[in-house]
């Protein structure tokens, strides 16, 4: 399982004024602490504070110097992205691009040029789609792309957006269908993410939902989540969904203490 | 009609580890053997890379126990009295790339040698020798418990391969391995999840994965040796798929287990169809050298110089490619 730790990101008042401070401890602290739960990436987000490449290479070069885990550049703007993948010290993860031509264009020719892995968002122009169908139809999209540019399956992860549970329920059967049908594009098939903290949005019961539905995803096919890692049942609950898919070998002392 | 390119394409390597220390490493060695760093499935080498090949360990018994084989005593001569000569003679004639000391000598039902005792073998033989050593235990946990930290002390800065490792024993051998900085070998009983286990106790010990190298107890082909190699197979499968866990360097300790059955020992006129038992013992030896080297073992122990020879040259067959 690919966990990508969701905690570098200027939502949380502790990074935003790390960020502004220009002090790295804070943001060091969370890439030792999240790579101790057990990440596989880090995510870092520079989000609305600022739209200065040179903000978001400050918060890669603090979180390398807490961590030896890869980076998920987490932006979406091509300019933010080109500047910061340059100072990446290990294979990066763009996070991400959409299914439309314009970012398509943009974004995923600076993961060929470096070598990085993308996340590909099955949104187009008419914004979220409704249905499994729509969302297969974008994905196809996303993979046509990253074939043209010879940007191994391996290094594309697909992410069928998931929705709040509270306001779309209905949505979350058809995010399950649609990455049942992702892992179909190719064999091996490309990896499959999610921005899980969405599901949960504004619920009494985040982590319960979380974990289940993250169980929920992995058993049709899910193999990455940009979550809280440092949240254990969740991770536990992932770990244990991938025994039940034995995707991974069972060993008496898997779950984390 | 093209023909589809059928390579597969991992995604993660096999760990490297490096057995032994010279001078400048705090050791007194002449040569190191480094096993692992696989990128792809034995011998395969138009798929991915195999930057180390297989390497054969020379067995050494600190006692011979009784009822090991005549056949196999003859073959190696007097110097199997001898645990620093009989090395001299694997490095020197056999050509070995190091040395695997099985300790046979300390098991309480047999020589019950002192933790003492084992020490002062390890000590000659490191002194006789300049090619890294395996200290492999005696089996039996608790006298284990006392002859590995002797041992482990006596060839402290070594860096030794010791062992075994296993799900009750695991402490004692993290706490000597860190403090006498050797590599250890993990074992499990035929079981891949336990396998696992032990990986992850030993790591949450405290005792790096990159210094471990896992091992299977051993089977002789034909008892249940197909058990343990299709072990081997799916830890480095799992290994190249992903699982940092399962992606270790194997060792498959093969001389001490063939010499234990009827096959290789049985008089000719006990069993006719059988063969010469000259060339019995060591065919069956390196036959089952054979069929773990390509399930994924890095290390096989061998004690019949036959079967060393045989072993040599059918892995340098394998490598050419």
């Amino acid at each position: 399982m690919i966990f990508i730790g969701e905690r570098i990101n200027t939502g949380f008042r502790d990074i935003k004024q790390a960020v502004t401070d220009k002090d790295p401890e804070p943001i060091k602290k969370w890439a030792k602490r999240q790579e101790k739960a057990g990440a596989t990436y880090l995510d870092v987000n520079l989000g609305a504070l600022s739209s200065k490449p040179e903000d978001m290479c400050w918060m890669v070069e603090a979180a390398q110097a807490g961590s030896s885990l890869p980076i998920c550049i987490d932006s979406n703007k091509p300019n933010i992205v080109a500047e910061a993948i340059k100072v990446c010290r290990d294979k990066a993860l763009i996070n991400s691009t959409t299914a439309t031509d314009e970012k398509l264009d943009a974004i995923m020719p600076i993961a060929a040029e470096h070598g990085a892995a993308v996340i590909g968002v099955v949104m187009d122009e008419d914004g979220a789609p409704k249905d499994a169908n729509k969302r297969v139809e974008n994905a196809g999209k996303i993979m046509a792309k990253a074939m043209e540019l010879e940007i191994p399956t391996d290094d594309v992860f697909l992410d069928p957006i998931v929705m709040p549970l509270k306001f779309m329920q209905e949505q979350a059967k058809e995010i399950l269908s649609a990455t049942g049908q992702f892992g179909l594009f190719s064999d091996p098939p490309p990896h499959i993410v999610c921005g899980l903290s969405n599901v949960a949005n504004s619920t009494t019961n985040k982590s319960l939902i979380s974990r289940i539905f993250l169980a929920m995803a992995i058993a049709n096919g899910m193999d990455a989540a940009i979550c809280d890692v440092m949240d254990k049942d969740l991770v536990n609950a992932a770990l244990t969904a991938e025994l039940v898919m034995n995707r991974e070998i069972y060993a008496d002392a898997y779950a984390k203490r | 009609m093209d023909i589809v390119d059928v390579k597969e394409k991992w995604t993660n390597a096999i760990n490297t580890v490096t057995i032994g220390a010279t001078k400048d490493e705090g050791g007194t060695r002449g040569s190191t053997v480094t096993v692992g760093g696989e990128t792809t499935l034995p011998f395969l080498t138009g798929e991915g890379e195999i930057p180390n090949r297989p390497v054969i360990a020379g067995i050494v018994v600190d006692v011979v126990p009784e009822g090991w084989p005549d056949i196999l005593k003859a073959a190696i001569g007097d110097v199997v009295n001898s645990p620093a000569e009989w090395a001299q003679k694997c490095v020197d004639d056999y050509k070995v790339d190091l040395i695997n000391l099985k300790l046979a000598g300390c098991e309480p039902a047999g020589a019950n040698a002192s933790a003492a005792d084992a020490a002062k073998v390890v000590k000659d033989v490191l002194d006789a020798v300049d090619v890294p050593l395996i200290i492999w235990g005696c089996d039996d946990e608790n006298k284990d418990n006392e002859v590995l930290p002797e041992c482990s002390q006596a060839a402290k800065g070594e860096n030794c391969l010791l062992g075994p490792t296993t799900e009750s024993n695991y402490r004692t051998l993290a706490a000597i391995g860190q403090a006498d900085k050797h590599k250890l070998i993990g074992e499990a009983p035929v079981d891949i999840n336990i396998a696992k286990q032990v990986n992850i106790l030993l790591q949450d010990a405290g005792f790096g994965l990159q210094d471990v190298v896992m091992c299977q107890t051993t089977a002789a082909l034909g008892y249940g040796f197909d058990y343990v190699y299709t072990i081997f197979e799916r830890v480095r499968m799992a290994g190249l798929k992903g699982d940092k866990m399962m992606a270790l360097p194997q060792i498959a300790h093969v001389g001490w287990e063939v010499w234990k059955i009827k096959e290789a020992i049985a008089d000719e006129d006990v069993l006719p169809g059988w063969g010469k038992l000259s060339e019995r013992g060591p065919r069956w030896e390196a036959t089952t050298a054979a069929g773990y080297v390509q399930a994924g073992a890095d290390i096989v122990a061998l004690a019949h110089p036959d079967a060393i020879a045989i072993t040599r040259e059918m892995i340098d067959e394998f490598m050419a490619g």
